[in-house]
């Protein structure tokens, strides 16, 4: 199936299988390495990207529910050469050690800081919780996201989908 | 974990959805956000011929008041649900339920109508829906019909929804002010429940202590009757069989069931 996602700004056509999951589309369709696959069960946060601004996990979401939307990973957050005000508060605060969860962590804390530009701690840690690390212990991780709030511009500037009272 | 083949088309209402049911047969299954459904594809433990999204119909999204009941549509999701300030006045447990969900991104694609056809007992809205009260109107080629929740949920992973049909919305009671309890015993953050209970406005549903969420009917005529929550509580699992896991035996699910019913009783909020 033919398939038109808009990927970090780009508008694209692709031809597709059906089920074809979205972090695959991503990485070998689109040549986007950030988005990892960790657990493949929804669980791990490593493969989360935004979709039309809301976070999500990629591995759970098929390419084909993308049609027609925007999808933004870590590599679109900036222009080349640049960092995004959370990607210079992960590295500002040491918010990463192995580095593996470090993409997906960082498109969970833009869209939790899209939805709550001024979290508490604990908002911060309940934004983060279906994101697992197992290097850091969390601590400067949630230092991070708390700075890159404070900085004031750590928020998406993408289309959101609005639904509900 | 790549899932089996199948065809897919994307809805353009839920009239062409009803269509597409009838014209691809059983073997077809509705998709909207897909987090019940593509975990299961991606083990092989289903696999349908083809997926019909409704995912992005508006007719199915969006949260209203209709007379004295909140009516919720099937597609959406649980992040939208738990913030909605209509269901956060009206019918607080549910929105409560919502936010229980998994995680922040999960409950961004998961829908209250997929929660409840997926028809998990450990999982909260099912649980959530026979507490409330509420009821499901379904949809059909041959028309609407409007499903009690203790009707709604027949067996493990089972319900009243017939070949053809699907939940167009979701009904629940508007009762603002009313007091609520809501417990959940897990071993890890977002997991499902190793048991819940939820009490509000005299009924007590329990998650996960049999093939469907329940109602503790005996703790429920104890409390009607005039009995005090540790009273009524200790009938909590009567008539309850629950299943044995590596998580608890049946002896310590209906424990758990005494103890949570107990606690969703006295932390009525």
């Amino acid at each position: 199936m033919q398939v038109e996602i808009t990927v970090n700004g780009q508008p694209r056509s692709d031809d597709i299988e059906p089920r074809l999951l979205l972090v695959h589309y991503l990485r070998e369709v689109c040549g986007l390495r950030a988005a990892n696959v960790g657990c493949d069960t929804t669980s791990c946060g490593a493969c989360t990207v935004l979709l039309g601004g809301e976070s999500v996990k990629s591995c759970t979401v098929l390419a084909a529910q993308a049609n027609g939307r925007q999808v933004t990973t870590a590599e679109g957050l900036a222009p080349e050469g640049e960092l995004h005000p959370v990607q210079a508060a992960f590295r500002q605060e040491h918010g990463l050690q192995c580095g593996f969860c470090t993409p997906g962590m960082v498109m969970a804390a833009v869209g939790l800081l899209s939805e709550n530009p001024h979290p508490t701690e604990a908002e911060v840690r309940e934004g983060l919780e279906g994101n697992f690390c197992r290097c850091t212990g969390y601590h400067n991780i949630v230092r991070a996201v708390l700075a890159a709030a404070s900085s004031g511009n750590g928020t998406a500037t993408e289309e959101r989908t609005e639904v509900g009272a | 974990m790549i899932p089996a083949p199948f065809d897919y088309v994307a809805a353009e209402s839920t009239t062409h959805a009803l269509d597409l049911l009838d014209s691809f047969g059983e073997d077809a299954k509705l998709l909207a956000g897909g987090h019940s459904l593509l975990p299961m594809m991606k083990l092989r433990l289903a696999a349908p011929t083809a997926l019909i999204d409704i995912g992005r119909l508006t007719e199915l999204i969006g949260i209203r008041a209709d007379g004295d009941e909140l009516v919720i549509g099937a597609a959406t999701p649980h992040a939208a649900v738990a913030a909605s300030g209509l269901v956060r006045a009206d019918a607080p447990l549910l929105a409560h339920s919502a936010a229980q969900v998994g995680d922040p991104q999960i409950r961004h694609r998961g829908t209250i109508g997929g929660s409840l056809a997926h028809a998990d007992p450990a999982a909260d809205l099912p649980m959530a829906l026979v507490a409330l009260g509420g009821r499901v109107d379904l949809l059909s080629q041959g028309g609407t019909r409007s499903v009690t929740a203790d009707e709604f949920f027949t067996g493990f992973f089972e319900t009243s929804l017939e070949p053809g049909e699907l939940i167009a919305s979701v009904r629940v009671p508007r009762q603002p002010g009313l007091a609520w309890g809501y417990q959940k015993f897990v071993r890890r953050a977002n997991d499902w429940a190793i048991v819940g209970a939820a009490a509000v406005n005299g009924r007590i549903a329990l998650a996960n202590m049999g093939p469907t969420p329940l109602r503790a009917r005996a703790a429920e005529q104890a409390l009607a009757g005039g009995a005090s929550a540790a009273e009524a509580a200790e009938l909590a699992a009567e008539g309850t069989e629950p299943g044995e896991d590596v998580h608890a035996n049946r002896d310590y699910r209906r424990h758990l069931a005494r103890v949570l019913t107990r606690r969703a009783l006295d932390h009525l909020t």
